[in-house]
């Protein structure tokens, strides 16, 4: 079911609840007020909803209980025993009808008119309770959502941060005393368990920003529809994950500047046809994390601000014409914050009902966000707001400088490559650090020295994180690279806010507090100023001489030198030997959490490596390699290659062949769900083919194998398993591996064979010798 | 007027601390620096699961960092943050009447952040305010 309607029935219900108890009130004492707004705002609000999720039955009783009530409280009607057995009547149906919709049951029309017909002043009360009896048949479903406020979830929060550091402080303990193995696994049980429940509550705060976004094309074809206006509505970004209570606050502003944008932007398809553009106009609502904030992007191609209209309006206003002229550009366009501006000559039904941007502004700004304009006269308008990334929880790379860590917001990261790489130049032009990192020159700022806490020592391998702000891109030098975690970050005291390089504090698992760097700040507190990314000349003559493809070049693990087009080129990221692990019958590499398959050609690396992450829009596949070189640009005619295989064809880069990998065959040949062909065979003999075919052949194909009895003529098995002891008179022909399988641990011991039972056991020899690692 | 006050050690000084300003007071732990932060203030620390703004009070009031780390802090909300105001060292809770300052007036740091005198043993103590502390009044009054 639709999350708002969910939402809808689960507030409604709680309320017709608690209001059953105001309205018997309300009957004993008709007079009072209390009550009686009570009462009203409850219809008023499911009138509202309703109007709004198209639920028309619902909204007619609203509709009509509101406007008796709204008599009452104007005056114009005394309560009477009728109107309160009426109201009471009309209360109890929605509750019915609400149940009805949750329960996905059709509920007769039961005598609604007559219910409404009770509501008119002198009407019969004998009316409403004819009404009455045939409503009673609804079965009430269970419900499946509780609601929560937001304070409690704060509560578990701290509970469970307590939890976690309790844990540790546990883990501490331990590793000082002699650890009994029985103690230790328990440990480890209670990790796992706090890990999943801290990840599942860390989850109740947040929400995708489609719950925010899901409503939007019902408002605009609405909004639409009642100004004979065409508008087609694109939502980006829907993924991105927000505070609960970030969402809550934001959706009133969104959805007015949603309307705004297509009463006062939108033109109608008559100008719009006039005006060179098509009868369709387009509204775009788009999503993004930006380093310690979400973007909410609303642009429209309408016709704009007109400026000179809004200080036309606030002069008539009362407003002095010649101070509002001589504003500079960016003031005028602020105008439109104004209070209680609209540049419509008439309100509409839609908006110019008071509710201005001012309002908007102001509740953005309450959570600590901002709005920008980008007004293009004639052309459109993209309303920016930025908001904090406070109290959500975000993706951070713990850094360290000068012994203390650090955290910085994943999202602003492009990059992190180690200096000493070939690639990589440090230079110093002036009074400036510079980096150069495959042709790509940009400002090196040492995050311990514009922290004060070290002077520019940079000996020994450092690690240097190309960090992209919007306004310009970066180099923050660091000490090293310790980590990556999800942190909940929260505000700093002012105090330490003020100093402009933090963006807020967080208590990761260490249990020791961190401060999460604010990188726009530190460019700033550095003296970085932004202007056109600078190119290294030689590359930039190289780019534009060349129409071509541009190609990642790089040392491959055998020694080649390989390319693979810049375009399905997803990031650069050093890797560790510990990230590759052979499971579910592939190479893979474990990273954020998550298996990306890993290809490589050539020897598997034995230390540090680097890897590709490739994507071709929707999979994703690693490529070890050993370090990248340059971006060139190579002329997409490439000598074809021998035989199909990892190499597309081989380009000229300065008179060197470069061989160009084939993206297709890359991801042919190693996404998930495709080469099922390439999976190792398991071939199953011995005694007890029954157990074989069902206990072991399905835990094999789980684990990403290929199994048969009896492999088909020119098949070749990579690794034969047998059950029980015997003499291996027919594997003889030692050409496979062979894993044996003891039935009893016992014998597993004597022999040398693997206990059928111990499941990573069996997977570890199976691996062994089916992959290139035990 | 009867109140309860927490009697403390700041800057070689005893002082009286109303007791609705204190939320807790614990014995502090590890603390980590804020690089670029003001010299009166310490760093984060860990107070049961919830991170702390660690203030050095001495410093606060006469400029002088306090040596070494701190020890006991006294915990207290202010504007939804907390703060633990690190003392030299904690008495005991009492009821007792608070007079007005009289005298001269100066805007000294510590007249800054007084509220008051009361009398203990029939010695005079100064009811001092934790929240102006936040900011560095020894460096607010020499502007």
């Amino acid at each position: 079911m639709d999350d708002l309607l969910e939402e809808f029935i689960a507030e409604t219900r709680e309320t017709a609840e608690a209001l059953a108890g105001e309205i018997v009130a309300w009957e004993s004492a008709p007079h009072d007020r209390a009550r009686l707004d009570a009462i009203f705002r409850f219809v008023h609000t499911v009138k509202g909803s309703c109007g709004f999720l198209d639920l028309p039955r619902l909204e007619r009783l609203a509709h009509a209980a509101e406007d008796a009530l709204a008599q009452v409280r104007s005056g114009e009607r005394q309560p009477n025993p009728a109107l309160v057995s009426a109201v009471l009547a009309i209360v109890d149906r929605i509750g019915e009808i609400v149940d009805a919709i949750e329960g996905g049951v059709s509920l007769g029309d039961g005598g609604e008119e007559l219910l409404i017909a009770a509501l008119a002043p002198g009407a019969d009360m004998g009316d409403a309770l004819v009404a009455q009896p045939a409503t009673t048949s609804v079965t009430r479903v269970a419900s499946r959502s509780v609601r929560l406020g937001v304070d409690l979830l704060d509560r578990m929060m701290s509970g469970m941060s307590d939890m976690v550091l309790a844990r540790n402080e546990l883990a501490r303990r331990l590793r000082t005393t002699a650890a009994d193995p029985a103690i230790e696994a328990s440990l480890e049980r209670l990790s796992a368990t706090i890990a999943d429940m801290r990840e599942t509550v860390t989850r109740t705060r947040m929400q995708r920003i489609d719950s925010l976004f899901s409503a939007l094309p019902r408002v605009v074809r609405d909004t639409a529809t009642s100004l004979n206006k065409q508008v087609a509505l694109t939502i980006e970004g829907a993924d991105v994950e927000l505070d609960r209570e970030m969402i809550e606050l934001m959706r009133d502003p969104l959805v007015h500047m949603i309307r705004n944008a297509i009463d006062h932007g939108i033109e109608g398809p008559l100008d719009r046809r006039a005006a060179g553009k098509p009868e369709q106009g387009r509204l775009t609502v788009a999503a993004r994390q930006s380093g310690n904030q979400i973007v909410i992007e609303i642009a429209d191609d309408g016709r704009g601000i007109d400026v000179s209209r809004v200080i036309a309006k606030l002069v008539a206003g009362g407003r002095d014409e010649r101070t509002l002229l001589a504003l500079g550009e960016r003031e005028k366009l602020g105008l439109i914050f104004e209070p209680g501006l609209t540049t419509k000559d008439a309100a509409s039904a839609i908006s110019g009902r008071g509710v201005g941007m001012d309002v908007v502004r102001e509740a953005i700004s309450q959570i600590g966000g901002r709005i920008a304009l980008e007004n293009e006269p004639g052309r459109g308008l993209r309303i920016t707001i930025h908001v904090p990334l406070t109290l959500s929880i975000i993706s951070t790379i713990i850094v360290s400088a000068a012994g203390q860590s650090f955290a910085i917001p994943r999202g602003v990261i492009d990059e992190i490559v180690s200096t000493g790489a070939d690639s990589i130049r440090l230079d110093r032009l002036g009074e400036r650090d510079v980096a150069t990192i495959r042709g790509r020159r940009l400002p090196l700022i040492e995050l311990g020295g514009v922290l004060k806490l070290s002077s520019d020592v940079r000996e020994g391998k450092r690690k240097l994180v190309i960090v992209d702000i919007g306004a310009g891109s970066f180099v923050l030098g660091v000490d090293d690279v310790l980590d990556t975690e999800e942190l909940v970050i929260k505000p700093a005291a002012p105090i330490v806010m003020a100093t402009g390089v933090y963006a807020g504090q967080t208590l990761p698992d260490s249990g020791r507090p961190m401060l999460l760097i604010d990188c726009a700040g530190v460019a700033a507190c550095a003296g970085l100023r932004f202007q056109r990314e600078a190119v290294v000349e030689e590359d930039a003559v190289a780019i534009e001489e060349a129409p071509g493809m541009p190609v990642l070049m790089f040392l491959d693990l055998d020694g080649a030198s390989r390319a693979v087009p810049l375009s399905i080129v997803d990031r650069i990221e050093p890797a560790e030997l510990s990230q590759m692990q052979w499971s579910g019958g592939r190479m893979r590499l474990t990273v954020e959490e998550s298996l990306i398959p890993l290809a490589m050609i050539g020897e598997a690396p034995t230390g540090d490596f680097a890897i590709l992450r490739l994507r071709d829009g929707m999979g994703e596949v690693a490529y070890a390699i050993a370090e990248p070189r340059d971006i060139v640009t190579v002329s997409p005619e490439l000598a074809p290659p021998v035989a199909p295989g990892p190499v597309a064809g081989v380009a000229l880069v300065e008179g060197q062949p470069v061989e160009l990998l084939d993206a297709h065959w890359l991801f042919a040949k190693h996404l998930d769900g495709i080469a099922a062909d390439r999976r190792p065979l398991c071939l199953l003999a011995g005694d007890n083919a029954d157990w074989m075919s069902m206990f072991l052949a399905p835990m094999l194909r789980a684990a990403g194998y290929r199994v048969t009895h009896a492999p088909a003529p020119g098949e070749v098995a990579d690794v034969l398993i047998r059950l029980g002891g015997g003499s291996d008179v027919e594997a003889a022909n030692d050409t496979i591996p062979v894993v044996r399988l003891a039935a009893d641990p016992g014998s597993a011991e004597r022999d040398g064979s693997v206990y059928r039972y111990d499941r990573a056991g069996v997977l570890a020899a199976i691996g062994a010798c089916t992959g290139v690692w035990a | 007027m009867n109140d309860l006050y927490l009697i403390a050690h700041i800057a070689g000084r005893v002082v009286a601390i109303e007791s609705v300003e204190v939320e807790s007071v614990v014995d502090m732990g590890e603390v980590t620096p804020i690089p670029l932060s003001p010299d009166h203030v310490i760093g984060l620390a860990t107070l049961r699961s919830r991170v702390v703004t660690v203030i050095d009070t001495t410093a606060a009031l006469t400029g002088a960092p306090s040596a070494g780390q701190p020890r006991r802090a006294i915990v207290s909300v202010i504007d939804g943050h907390h703060y633990a105001f690190a003392v030299d060292a904690l008495e005991d809770v009492a009821a007792f009447t608070s007079h007005p300052l009289d005298g001269g007036e100066d805007d000294g740091p510590w007249s800054l952040a007084a509220r008051g005198v009361i009398e203990r043993d029939g010695e005079p103590v100064l009811i001092v305010a934790l929240s102006p502390l936040v900011s560095n009044l020894s460096a607010a009054s020499v502007d």
